[in-house]
């Protein structure tokens, strides 16, 4: 990002604008797309504006953890992968990578959509193992926000398949029963330039933003998940009003989610 | 080949899902998909589904590989996790470097890489949904991004593999003909010179049948030619019931 642009953006911030043309607490256009990979057990496809992703959730049968005899596992993969945008490289995951997948994983857990004692099979010797990897298609900023979206609606999506007398999965017939969830995490995210916080950055202001908050709510209005990443403190204030405003946006979003 | 299917591949000279032995899967090719990319195609045969990008030409890193007269075309080909029946680890494996090397070639015979010394062209695909012809759908793919990105080219490259299943010589071949099937020839072509980028072959083949299916994937050169050049004219294209749109 060159100079030029640095300051231009940040003079354009800072009056409240942004250069394409979006209040500072405006998402970019949303659509959702579901049931879009064949050999997925569930699967969704989330934009917002350009940026865009894709999330497959894959059902196996594993032995449960000692300490949770009775429940399922569960587990976010996302991989920022070079395919979407000249920013990754090809390699094993980045610190990046490993981060937002486990913010998003976070979110999703604290959240408690998931009830992990309906993946229970038999007690203590087989339990479904729920895998959803994400995949950006176009990381034109605020994958965080889609990543959660993604597999929310994966999730949403997904239906077992059959198991066969020894517990082994039959993943040529599918089930028609699905996932219980108990509700919908969102995920709010915020960049800082200058004095401002604003929500949904693009890849253009993800590059100026001298510091970011993620925040995940759940339906009553409660906070499930939380990380800071960058070099610029916050204040007790600003924190404060992004709370407030992650609370309301995601009421927002789940009114969208609805249409899906 | 995975060996014999219980239930018959041909029934009254059909194929499972209707086709007939030269028939190749309904396709769509699009391409712009990956706005950040100079050059993106999305394509899908049937129920493989494949995105690709094309990023550069710009320098190359590690610099060992650069080549001081022409380009590099690197391709990285890899399958998503969720693609397959069975969830794979993420990540390079033997048969994913294999077919980015195969494809690598395929395609650079049909760049002017010396109009581009010393720089990388990377090329990323990404198997969605993996129900065979996941390479001949990634050329594809590759072949039409590489256009879209305005990298110059002699000629685009055309892919489909033709087989054997249950003992008749067929075209583009799906999930159960990969699986139950006698042998499988995926090829590379550009259609205007003719000539052959790629070709693999395992299975079992008489000289007869190597020919008869070379014969029905050279058939289907014309079909694959056009639907690339469509959709690089409009932005997509797609084939179904015999017929470009």
């Amino acid at each position: 990002m060159t100079l030029i642009n640095y300051d231009f953006q940040k003079e354009l911030i800072s009056n409240g604008k942004r250069e394409d043309g979006r209040g500072l607490n405006d998402y970019r256009d949303f659509s959702a797309e579901v049931g879009i990979i064949d050999n997925g057990n569930g699967s969704a496809r989330v934009k917002f504006g350009n940026t865009e992703v894709i999330a497959g959730v894959k059902f196996s049968v594993g032995t449960p953890y000692p300490d949770s005899p009775d429940e399922g596992m569960f587990m976010v993969s996302m991989d920022l992968n070079p395919l979407s945008s000249p920013d990754y490289e090809p390699g094993p995951p980045k610190p990046a990578a490993i981060e937002i997948s486990r913010v998003v994983d976070r979110a999703i857990r604290e959240s408690k959509t998931l009830d992990f004692k309906d993946l229970s099979i038999v007690e203590g010797e087989a339990a479904w193992m729920c895998s959803i990897d994400i995949y950006p298609i176009n990381a034109d900023g605020n994958l965080y926000d889609a990543a959660v979206i993604a597999a929310y609606l994966a999730l949403k999506d997904a239906k077992f398949p059959e198991l066969d007398e020894n517990n082994k999965p039959l993943h040529e017939t599918r089930t028609k029963k699905g996932l219980k969830l108990h509700n919908i995490p969102m995920m709010v995210s915020f960049a800082k330039i200058g004095d401002s916080l604003i929500v949904d950055p693009t890849r253009r202001e993800e590059k100026i933003m001298e510091d970011r908050i993620h925040i995940g709510t759940i339906d009553n209005g409660n906070i499930c998940a939380m990380q800071k990443g960058g070099l610029k403190p916050l204040t007790n204030d600003e924190l404060l009003e992004a709370v407030d405003t992650a609370i309301a946006k995601g009421k927002d979003l789940r009114k969208l989610l609805k249409k899906v | 080949m995975a060996g014999k299917s219980s239930e018959p591949m041909m029934v009254k000279g059909k194929r499972l899902d209707g086709r007939k032995t030269n028939e190749m899967r309904p396709m769509k090719l699009k391409v712009g998909v990956v706005p950040l990319a100079e050059g993106s195609a999305e394509f899908s045969m049937g129920k493989t589904k494949v995105i690709a990008a094309v990023y550069g030409p710009k320098e190359v890193h590690p610099r060992h590989m650069m080549i001081p007269d022409k380009a590099l075309i690197r391709v990285k080909y890899d399958m998503l996790p969720f693609s397959t029946t069975d969830r794979i680890r993420p990540g390079p494996n033997r048969r994913s470097k294999e077919i980015s090397k195969v494809m690598s070639s395929a395609l650079e015979a049909a760049v002017y890489t010396e109009k581009y010394p010393a720089t990388v062209i990377d090329i990323f695909v990404q198997i969605t949904n993996a129900n065979a012809g996941t390479r001949t759908a990634a050329i594809n793919a590759a072949s039409a991004a590489l256009a879209h990105a305005g990298i110059e080219m002699r000629d685009l490259v055309c892919s489909v593999a033709s087989g054997k299943a249950d003992g008749t010589v067929m075209l583009d071949l799906f999930q159960p003909e990969d699986n139950f099937g006698e042998a499988d020839l995926p090829v590379a072509i550009m259609p205007k010179s003719m000539g052959i980028t790629l070709i693999q072959m395992d299975g079992d083949l008489t000289k007869k049948e190597f020919a008869e299916s070379m014969k029905l994937v050279n058939e289907a050169m014309p079909v694959l030619y056009d639907l690339q050049k469509k959709a690089l004219i409009n932005g997509e294209a797609s084939f179904e019931g015999g017929k470009i749109k």
